[in-house]
């Protein structure tokens, strides 16, 4: 039974100890040292103190390990590895005592362990020089413990819920987020009642049928009756989620035409790692791009030969006026992102060479959303939810939902994207196609 | 079919020889053939696996924890990826998506059906070895060199894969959008097609096996539910697997041979790239092909595994054996046809996404059969908490909390707002992560006398227990809040929206639940690799358990039974079965040696049978109406 043989026991306690005297001196060491580091002489001094001095000239990660293995079995350190000059990585030697430190406190947990377990095998000689069992105390423990566990751990749900829960949930800026929240509280409570029920039953089973010599299992290899009714039972409450789920879905996701043509059409475009708007102009239509034409004026791409796009506007944050269905064109010029934001329950993913939908309606101005929280601050945020690189934390623009006086406002002020510069740009790029087209006809010709 | 099968593995006669067999080093320990060989070599590289991915887990987690702050010793380690001891955050990326990697393959599929696989389906059907013992070890050895490419990965200038685990494109095919995409992602699609290679061949030979080299008497419905298990999983990852090539060989395409499967349309920071006419969304629905089996190539085996470590241990028969059987049939063909709801919101067509939804909802109902079975069998048990057992407890419990998170992100609608969020991680994390592992530790726990002759300290095994289950409560179950509040998972830091910054204390506590969970881990590897040479030595059948892996002798020998292969004839879960002296019948001992408590129904409608055991108990004065109703 015993996991530390009583002579691995006398080693490791010779351990502590050595280890412990050597701590005093250890820190003492490391408050005298100072930042520049490469204490080389020092290094010599006590074997243990040793460490972390000479690591930090080493910068291989390989002496670090080596060396508080070394440590440990406290034999005087060889410091003679010190001066491997690669001077890549010169850091405090505190950094390396502090690591120390770390390993220490994990072996002296396991030299704890090892102790408990000495005392506990004692106890269980006592009890078998006593006459009394030693495998059926262990089995009343873990019984007794699964109960404390499914008491805490409902207890704990609980309190998730009442915190973690509270904080997490807000109250949905859309249309379809409010029917998406009904849906998912239906859900939160039956999957929660599932959750409760059969935990109580798991550990309540447990705690109740833990083994005892004298008693046998009830041999019970199955009920057919039961087995079906918890079969259909779920059957149908998962039947009832599905439609619900299934319409609901279709809801979102299934627009008419006729309200497509009604809402508001604007372009999202995901890039590393920032966002671009693109709103219609007077004409409520968004040019087409064609990625092709990117050049560092027009970074998107956008196609004038659309003459749509000529009154494309770019939006700096997503504005959007309250209560007017939205579609959002969704796409990206480079990787996959993601157009998530929480607070409208709306995500796309945006695909490079596809175009993508999503169609909502804000029913929360930004105003009245900070009035409900009263946290004056508050702003909708949309953000990126697809991995696409290191920047992809924070990749992130404002979305303000306003009135429709303040949106027309606003709008007013944005940028065309067919600035003077790119009608140039267009112009000249016009004429060599033209020339093209007509050198392509003069070569058909001449075929 | 088996029966003529069987008589062949019979006539062949391998148990005579097995003494002259003079095995080396090399052929004993490397190069074996030997299922029992190959299962510790399965165990033992997933293990240490495992503690790769976990470290580099707590790596990650240290970053969220504290986003602000310097961690020097980190340069140390990881050079140039954490200067001024900071991880940088492509290098975030590489450590999620090869902790991703690793778990999911390297640990809960080979780690995790390669060593039971190899060790229990000859052991519980009776058979002297795999179908194909020349196969099984080049499994091994396909899986060994996988594992060492994606290891070397961390060791090439421009990093690891860092695309996440399921390195969508474009972002894993164009190196321009992240350094991980260059040396490191063609090391990984490397290690990744060996692996699947290592897949096949091993599941080729589970498959056959199970299907040929029963013993006399073991029909399917006498099979343990490990076996099921084992047997469906191998189908499953042998029909799922090969998409998986063809989608990382068209991604190969893509990356080096200038083809356009999955890309278009591209402008990689400023420059023009020329693919055309693919598609991303492509990449995603073979790899989901895939990956969603995967999911259940993880689960079953721990499922297979808990359901007879709960029989064996409460002392009871697995109630519901053939509900238990279908569900997990049920289970298997499921499995194909849910691969749409990783994709409801990445462009698919919104129909087709209703049409996943309903088929992703069915599969709870099987789970939840096997769940109100689990409990059932635990009902009026007499319940021994060994090591295992609490194990199978902790892995029943994650299934169902795990589980139940899944008929959020089933539907469609409610997935909108939890895709790709914290929610996500933590349902997985629950259900496939934890769950699976603890149906491996229980595994081990359970059969570790029958595959190193020695006896974990039970003790350790508690304390394991203990620090791991509630450990990865708390670690997982804060998440969900963060997914519902909004926090995309993959995220380096919480630092730079408003919003998130509430969830950096959770972030603190839940990093410090890791590392003490990671710490509680040395209780494991200390006690599984001083056991296998200093544990208690294990009696023949420590468990009193009545499959056939515990009438073979503790000593290992080539050919498992020294003598004829054993006979079945009964199913194995005949626990505390009344009339009995024992609380246990082994699956070896015929219904004649045990008159005083058959049951009609053990007859399987055999005339003659029931006419014996009809004279014997009136001879005895023992009907059987009576002790049913007992």
């Amino acid at each position: 039974m015993g996991f530390i043989k009583n002579s691995n026991l006398k080693i490791v306690f010779l351990l502590t100890l050595v280890i412990s005297i050597s701590l005093p001196v250890t820190v003492a060491f490391a408050q005298q040292a100072d930042t520049s580091s490469q204490v080389t002489d020092t290094a010599a001094t006590v074997g243990d103190v040793a460490v972390p001095a000479d690591t930090s000239a080493a910068s291989d990660t390989t002496a670090v390990a080596t060396d508080s293995v070394a440590a440990t079995s406290s034999v005087g350190a060889t410091p003679t590895a010190t001066t491997q000059e690669e001077g890549k990585v010169s850091l405090d030697p505190q950094v390396y005592t502090n690591f120390f430190y770390y390993l220490l406190i994990v072996f002296l947990v396991c030299v704890l362990v090892a102790v408990v377990g000495k005392i506990v095998q004692v106890y269980e000689l006592t009890r078998r020089m006593n006459g009394r069992d030693t495998t059926y105390y262990l089995y009343n423990l873990h019984a007794n413990l699964f109960l404390v566990c499914l008491v805490v751990g409902l207890y704990g749900v609980y309190w998730s819920y009442a915190h973690h829960g509270a904080q997490s949930m807000r109250d949905a800026a859309t249309e379809h987020g409010v029917r998406i929240d009904t849906m998912f509280m239906i859900t939160t409570v039956i999957t929660t009642i599932v959750l409760v029920l059969t935990h109580i039953g798991l550990f309540g089973f447990a705690f109740k049928y833990r083994a005892t010599p004298s008693r046998k299992a009830y041999f019970y290899p199955h009920n057919n009756t039961i087995e079906k009714v918890w079969t259909i039972v779920p059957a149908v409450v998962l039947t009832v989620l599905v439609l619900f789920g299934f319409f609901t879905w279709r809801s979102i996701t299934n627009v008419s035409e006729e309200d497509q043509k009604n809402a508001l059409h604007i372009e999202v475009i995901g890039e590393q790692f920032a966002w671009t708007v693109r709103y219609p102009g007077r004409d409520g239509q968004i040019g087409e791009r064609n990625y092709r034409l990117t050049t560092p004026l027009n970074s998107l791409g956008i196609d004038f030969n659309d003459k749509t796009a000529w009154d494309d506007q770019l939006g700096g944050e997503i504005v959007l006026p309250v209560n007017k269905p939205v579609r959002v064109q969704i796409s990206s010029k480079d990787i996959l992102h993601s157009f998530y934001i929480p607070d409208f329950r709306v995500q796309m993913n945006a695909v490079p060479g596809m175009k993508t939908y999503f169609q909502f309606t804000p029913t929360v101005t930004t105003e009245e959303m900070r009035d409900k929280l009263g946290d004056y601050n508050y702003n909708f945020v949309m953000l990126c939810a697809k991995i696409c690189g290191g920047g992809h934390y924070n990749m992130q623009k404002t979305v303000r939902v306003v009135t429709e006086e303040e949106y027309q406002a606003w709008l007013n002020e944005q940028p065309y994207f067919f600035t003077e510069d790119l009608r140039k740009e267009f112009q000249a790029s016009q004429v060599s196609s033209e020339e093209e087209v007509a050198e392509k006809k003069l070569l058909a010709n001449a075929n | 079919m088996s029966t003529i099968a069987n008589a062949g593995t019979h006539s062949v006669d391998h148990h005579g020889d097995h003494g002259h067999h003079h095995e080396s080093f090399w052929t004993k320990y490397v190069f074996s053939q030997d299922h029992k060989m190959i299962a510790k070599q399965f165990l033992i590289t997933g293990i240490i696996m495992a503690v790769v991915a976990m470290l580099l887990s707590i790596l990650f987690r240290i970053q969220l924890a504290w986003p602000d702050k310097e961690f020097p010793i980190l340069e140390v380690f990881l050079g140039k990826w954490a200067e001024g001891g900071r991880i940088n955050p492509e290098f975030f990326l590489a450590l999620v998506t090869i902790h991703g990697t690793i778990m999911v393959f390297f640990v809960l599929t080979a780690g995790l059906s390669g060593t039971f696989a190899n060790l229990l389906i000859p052991y519980q059907l009776g058979a002297r070895d795999m179908a194909s013992p020349f196969m099984n070890m080049l499994s091994y050895w396909f899986f060994f060199v996988a594992c060492i490419i994606m290891i070397a990965s961390f060791f090439v200038e421009s990093g690891p894969a860092s695309a996440g685990w399921t390195i969508y494109p474009p972002l894993s095919a164009v190196p321009k959008a992240i350094s991980g995409s260059a040396t490191g992602m063609t090391l990984w699609l490397i290690s990744m097609t060996l692996f699947i290679a290592s897949q096949v061949l091993g599941g080729t030979n589970y498959i056959s096996t199970v299907l040929n080299m029963r013993t006399k008497g073991m029909d399917l419905w006498k099979m343990p539910l490990t076996i099921w298990a084992l047997f469906l999983t191998a189908i499953v990852g042998l029909l799922s697997f090969p998409v998986l090539v063809s989608a990382v060989v068209l991604l190969i395409f893509d990356r080096s041979f200038g083809t356009s499967f999955y890309l278009s349309d591209l402008v990689v920071q400023g420059q023009i790239l020329p693919n055309e006419g693919g598609s991303p969304i492509l990449f995603q629905h073979l790899f989901w092909f895939l990956g969603h089996p995967e999911v259940y190539i993880v689960l079953m085996p721990a499922l297979g595994l808990t359901s007879e470590v709960i029989s064996t241990n409460s002392r009871k028969p697995i109630f519901g054996y053939h509900a238990m059987v279908y569900s997990l049939i049920g289970i298997t063909i499921l499995s194909f046809i849910v691969w749409g709801h990783h994709m409801f919101v990445t462009g698919m067509n919104p129909f087709l996404g209703g049409v996943f939804m309903i088929t992703t909802l069915i599969i709870a109902v099987p789970s939840a059969v096997k769940v109100f079975n689990y409990l059932a069998t635990l009902w009026r048990g007499n319940i021994r908490f060994t090591p295992a057992m609490l194990f199978a407890i902790g892995m029943v419990s994650f299934f169902i909390s795990g589980g139940l998170t899944g008929i959020y992100l089933g539907n469609s609608a409610l997935d909108i707002s939890l895709h790709d969020t914290y929610f996500v991680v933590a349902h997985f994390h629950l259900v496939m992560g934890s769950a699976s592992i603890f149906g491996m530790l229980c595994g081990v726990y359970h059969w570790f006398p029958k595959l190193f002759g020695r006896m974990m300290n039970e003790k350790l095994g508690y304390l394991h227990f203990w620090l791991t289950f509630i450990g990865a409560y708390l670690v997982f179950f804060p998440m969900h809040f963060m997914g519902i509040d909004g926090v995309p998972r993959r995220y380096y830091a919480f630092t730079e929206f408003p919003f998130m910054e509430k969830w950096i204390s959770v972030n603190v506590f839940v990093t410090w639940a890791a590392i003490v969970a990671a710490v509680g881990q040395l209780a494991f590897i200390w006690n599984f690799f001083s056991s296998i040479w200093s544990g208690k030595r294990a009696t023949q059948n420590p468990w009193g358990s009545n499959t056939l892996e515990w009438t073979t002798p503790v000593e290992h020998i080539h050919g498992n039974w020294p003598g004829e292969i054993p006979t079945v004839y009964r199913w194995p879960y005949d626990y505390s079965k009344p009339g009995h002296h024992e609380d246990f019948i082994p699956q070896t001992v015929p219904f004649s040696e045990t008159m005083s408590s058959n049951l009609p129904h053990d007859f399987e409608g055999n005339a003659e049978a029931e006419r014996i055991q009809r004279e014997w108990e009136l001879a005895n004065n023992n009907p059987q109406t009576e002790k049913e109703t007992e």
